[in-house]
């Protein structure tokens, strides 16, 4: 009755978490051999959907079933990870669900021995390493896991996966901590394990690796599906249109005009030397009207780069310089009063008071300016004034001037910290993971913004892990690595590849070394 | 120098350290289970009250040693379950969930003892474990005294040691505990059950906690008077960091406190007159806050700990 090579199959999900409806009636179906990618933006339901199937959380409508045998398929009660696991359901969570004080074999052993028994440690490697040898996911799982890096860790869980007898594969945006080589090597293995009939459900909401790794793709928009096409027959285009609802304006960029250095790092040393996050002897220029974009993997030392760019803290030797002037005793409040704008990492966390109105919110940076007080008081009226104007202005979607800050989505208060910040015209601009987190619209309109007060000669440092955001927006590309900075060039002369390797830690100049 | 050189040289000596670190061995073993698994248990001072007094009671009343035993066992556990309900079903505060259950425990020990025994003015005797002599081994010099003089409880808790420690390191069970003490995730994620593996691990912890406090009634004294734990609970939740979560160090642990505290009642009568006596009795505490600074700064600790775990988190 069902076909066959029928793997697994969703039928009519729907789950609501309070008034909010994650998915909508979805079903989807996924074959051996297959890799389904599914595409969303944040709030799409993608990761929703994929717990139900998992039984993470338990749907309000709609059957999961799984092919058990060769002879049909079973439906999975809800809300029972442990069946999803026996019936060959492996998930690769976004977040790891790794113990980090074992190894990485106890890991993968946790749950598969009966718990009152001596263990059968070592059949269990010789079954790992059996593994390891057909998919290629090589890691030293004698290791604890605190010690490996992000795409060890990742291997892993799919080893958990695998050595579990895992038919189908769920991997939740695999790539957001992977370097562009790490990503490709990741894509390799999925393709080697999909050639020997594994099912692969790989959840993201970059178009290009999805293009690049799926056989079919699976859009959705707002917890409904909103299309579904095989990759072959797919453009760039139609699908983004898909994932938005609406036709996209293109983000255009044009040269700028390059002035003079307004911020520069000369030597900057700061952090105990033995961290990955220290800097050590970094030095270079923003200019004005001039985006530079700063590439690497998290945890390289872009912290301490916003850091001292943000006040927060002075360097430990070095000199930064701030229109030509060597910044001594600095302060955050110093800063913004010489024109630095800063847009921080954690929005959610740094960037806003939760609690605080949006009103508030707003004016944080400048309550002692003459506009916003009266005789050192609070002048409530004007600042609910500037924030009418802002939210009108910036399109910051919420409820009025008085609305508490928790209440946004993260776009809106990236909305909010924009309008705090470029409203004063800085002439420096910190743009710390702009887009992080935000779905296409909100992006485009970041990046907008972004690009306009660098063509009004602001100097802009955006930091990102997401290339193709830096690709997007910056004229000119550093690398950090192990908290030192590379100049990389003018971004007209890069490519993904060259980036990467830097990335990963090898310098431009050297040449790659042969596999 | 010559009353040091006596002190550490005595057999006695080292009978009494071994005696006193006891009840810390069963303690701080029960509060390493809980934690490992992300619990932290500070009703740990009430459920050693509870275990002395349910132990000594049923002895007195007929139960036989191994029936206190029993019975004290019974009692914490008990009151784990009360606090694995308070903490891991519906995940409220361990710290006041900890000392809430301390304060019942003592105090319902201090009820039940007054209730069952109203019109005692002098605490009632039982008749204690007694030290057990192994032929030929107790007449080794040194060693013999030491080790020999000590009775099968204090057997019970060494060998709990290597038992918990089997437990941890070579079975699935406390691989099981160990991840879900570090990350509840890890554990959902392979099926297993990330509730059943904290409230058993607080339940099995509080029976061992109350085992130290047995140890006191029925094989250190003979009767329960009230006061008599005295901060034992809370020490060996310091001795837990000390230890690194692990049994081995734990059992060195409370070795070294039984040692220091051995040794101050000598010195004391050594050179009492000169010092005051409370002097003395702050000095293992002091000495314990002093090994903690030079230990605890690296502790690793498990990073569940405190933790409540919500299934189907929105995480």
């Amino acid at each position: 009755m069902t076909e066959p090579n029928l793997l697994l199959s969703l039928t009519n999900i729907t789950k609501r978490f309070g008034a909010l409806v994650a998915n909508d009636d979805i079903s989807l179906d996924l074959r051996e051999g297959e890799i389904l990618a599914l595409l969303g933006e944040n709030g799409a339901g993608k990761t929703t959907l994929m717990n139900i199937l998992f039984g993470h959380y338990v749907q309000d409508d709609g059957i999961v079933r799984v092919r058990t045998d060769a002879e049909g398929m079973t439906t999975l009660p809800p809300g029972s990870p442990g069946a999803a696991l026996a019936a060959g359901v492996g998930m690769v969570h976004q977040h790891f669900t790794l113990a980090e004080n074992l190894s990485g074999l106890d890991n993968i052993r946790l749950g598969t021995e009966a718990l009152l028994s001596f263990g059968q440690r070592a059949t269990a490697r010789a079954r790992i390493e059996k593994i390891i040898a057909v998919s290629g996911l090589e890691v030293d799982i004698d290791r604890r896991v605190a010690d490996l890096t992000v795409g060890e860790k990742q291997r892993v869980e799919i080893l958990k996966a695998l050595y579990r007898d895992a038919r189908v594969l769920i991997l939740d945006e695999p790539t957001a901590v992977l370097t562009p080589q790490e990503a490709e090597g990741l894509f390799a293995v999925l393709r080697r394990l999909a050639a020997n009939g594994l099912g692969v459900i790989f959840i993201s909401h970059k178009l290009g690796e999805v293009l690049a790794v799926s056989h079919r793709i699976m859009v959705l928009r707002a917890g409904r599906k909103a299309g579904e096409l095989t990759t072959a027959e797919a453009d760039r285009r139609a699908i983004a249109d898909l994932m938005v609802g609406k036709a996209l304006a293109e983000v255009t960029r044009t040269p700028g005009s390059i002035g003079k250095a307004l911020l520069e790092f000369d030597n900057v040393c700061l952090g105990k030397p033995s961290t990955r996050t220290a800097l050590r002897q970094v030095s270079f220029k923003l200019r004005a009207g001039e985006i530079v974009g700063l590439a690497g993997i998290s945890g390289n030392g872009q912290t301490t780069i916003a850091a001292l760019l943000s006040g927060l803290a002075v360097p430990d030797r070095g000199t930064l310089r701030l229109y030509g002037q060597p910044m001594t005793m600095t302060s955050p409040r110093r800063l913004v009063e010489a024109g630095v704008a800063r847009m921080p990492e954690d929005r959610q966390h740094d960037g806003v008071v939760g609690t605080m109105s949006v009103a508030e919110n707003i004016a944080i940076e400048e309550v002692r300016s003459p506009e916003l007080s009266r005789l050192g008081f609070l002048d409530r009226n004007a600042m609910r004034a500037r924030a009418e104007s802002a939210i009108a202005a910036y399109d910051v979607r919420c409820p009025g001037p008085d609305a508490e800050a928790r209440l946004l989505s993260g776009g809106n208060v990236q909305k909010l910290i924009l309008a705090r910040v470029l409203e004063r015209e800085p002439r420096i601009i910190l743009a710390n993971q702009p887009t992080r987190g935000l779905d296409i619209g909100a992006q485009a309109e970041v990046h907008r913004r972004i690009i306009a007060a660098r063509d009004r000669g602001a100097a802009v440092l955006v930091i990102s892990e997401d290339l193709d955001e830096l690709f997007a927006l910056a004229d000119r590309f550093l690398v950090v690595h192990a908290g030192e900075v590379a100049e990389a060039g003018p971004a007209d002369t890069l490519d993904r590849a060259t980036i990467g390797l830097m990335m990963a830690g090898q310098s431009r100049t050297t040449e790659p070394l042969a596999q | 120098m010559d009353t040091l050189l006596d002190i550490f040289s005595s057999a006695n000596f080292w009978a009494a350290a071994i005696r006193i670190a006891t009840p810390l061995i069963f303690g701080v073993l029960g509060a390493l289970l809980c934690e490992r698994a992300g619990v932290l248990n500070l009703g740990i001072e009430g459920i050693f009250v509870a275990g002395a007094m349910a132990g000594w009671l049923a002895v007195y009343l007929g139960a036989g040693l191994w029936g206190g035993v029993l019975i004290a066992a019974l009692a914490g556990a008990m009151f784990g379950l009360l606090h694995a309900f308070l903490t891991v079903i519906l995940g409220l505060s361990q710290h006041v969930s900890g000392i809430g259950i301390t304060l019942l425990a003592t105090s319902a020990s201090y009820f039940t003892y007054r209730t069952t025994l109203p019109d005692v003015s002098s605490p009632p005797r039982i008749i204690p474990y007694q030290p057990i002599a192994v032929p030929g081994l107790s007449d080794l010099p040194f060693l013999g005294p030491a080790l020999f003089q000590q009775t099968l409880f204090t057997w019970l808790a060494l060998a709990l040691v290597a038992l918990v420690a089997f437990v941890l390191y070579r079975t699935p069970l406390g691989l099981a505990i160990r991840a879900v003490g570090d990350n509840p995730a890890s554990v959902e994620a392979q099926g297993l059950s990330v509730r059943g593996l904290r409230i058993g691990a607080v339940v099995i912890g509080s029976a061992l906690m109350a085992l130290g406090g047995a140890f006191l009634t029925m094989s250190a004294f003979d009767a329960f008077f009230f006061g008599m734990v005295n901060g034992r609970g809370w020490i060996c939740i310091a001795l837990v960091v000390f230890a690194s979560w692990q049994p081995g160090k734990a059992l060195l642990g409370a070795l070294l406190f039984g040692a220091f505290d051995a040794f101050q009642i000598r010195l004391q009568a050594e050179i009492g007159q000169v010092v005051p006596g409370q002097v003395f009795l702050m000095m293992p505490y002091l000495l314990s806050i002093l090994a903690l600074v030079l230990v605890a700064r690296k502790a690793d600790y498990p990073r569940a700990l405190l933790q409540p775990w919500t299934k189907g988190q929105r995480h």
